[in-house]
């Protein structure tokens, strides 16, 4: 409880969204431009930022992802709500 | 396959209820240039593309389904609160009568989405140039209903995904540029 406090479910979601952006972005860029090295480091870069977040973000509110790429609590959280369009 | 992220793509806040700007998004819902006729047309036309443009389709195929996702949280956001003679004054008395507060894919007239929204030619550069006029098709349509729109939390998320529309379409010029020079290539060789 305490814990949930000291975190803005919505502020941690928006930081979430604005890398995981630039990673949808950047993909799409490297689709057509497979050699600009400098895009492929950000975009490296990028993803460890996002798994970082998404594990904090996890520890509080349940799993993200599905079908295993997060993992469960006790009991079963995943099916758990607030769907994304109930935030 | 695909994995689903219990995440908006981008937040989609609305400041009021509003079931007449709903009526006017339900085009990017389910009409011939919103975001469900996008994803089925690119992820379509992978099998038969050439191999270097397939993970762009893929991508953009994929980020459809998140801008699909968006529309429907807007519907939803600016429906789940109206009365029925608020739903009957917006417009979406017949809606109302058929789906109650449910979403449907229809355009913004209530036709039934239909696949003759999609092509697939099967020829690259005939699949990529529509792909590029559904973008600016796309993209003027979110203009629109930007300029019918008051609510400026609504409008942010529109400004989003009107954006999303012209990185698409660039990409998808560029592949045909991409296309085009393996073309030329194998004409000298």
């Amino acid at each position: 409880m305490s814990k949930q406090k000291t975190v803005n479910r919505y502020e941690l979601m928006e930081k979430i969204q604005m890398v995981d952006f630039a990673l949808v972005d950047l993909t799409l860029y490297l689709d057509t431009h497979p050699q600009d090295s400098q895009a492929i480091q950000q975009f490296n870069q990028l993803a460890v930022e996002s798994r970082d977040l998404k594990h904090v973000y996890e520890q509080h509110f349940g799993p993200l992802r599905q079908y295993g790429a997060s993992y469960s609590g006790y009991p079963w959280n995943w099916k758990d709500s607030p769907w994304p369009w109930q935030l | 396959m695909w994995y689903y992220e219990k995440k908006l793509q981008y937040p989609v806040k609305v400041t009021e209820c509003n079931p007449r700007l709903a009526k006017y998004l339900i085009e990017q819902y389910g009409g011939a240039d919103g975001e469900l006729s996008a994803a089925l047309r690119y992820l379509n036309q992978r099998y038969t593309i050439p191999d270097k443009v397939i993970g762009l389709l893929t991508d953009i195929g994929t980020e459809e389904f998140a801008h699909l996702e968006m529309i429907a949280t807007m519907i939803y956001k600016l429906t789940k609160d109206a009365t029925p003679e608020q739903m009957k004054e917006a417009g979406l008395g017949a809606h109302y009568a058929n789906h109650d507060h449910a979403l449907y894919y229809s355009n913004a007239a209530g036709s039934p989405w239909t696949a003759t929204y999609i092509a697939a030619k099967g020829d690259p550069i005939a699949d990529l140039y529509e792909d590029i006029a559904a973008e600016e098709k796309a993209r003027a349509t979110y203009q629109w209903i930007i300029n019918m729109s008051d609510d400026p939390c609504l409008n942010d998320s529109l400004k989003f995904l009107r954006e999303r529309e012209i990185i698409h379409s660039q990409r998808f010029r560029e592949a045909v540029e991409i296309l085009k020079f393996e073309k030329d290539r194998k004409v000298f060789f």
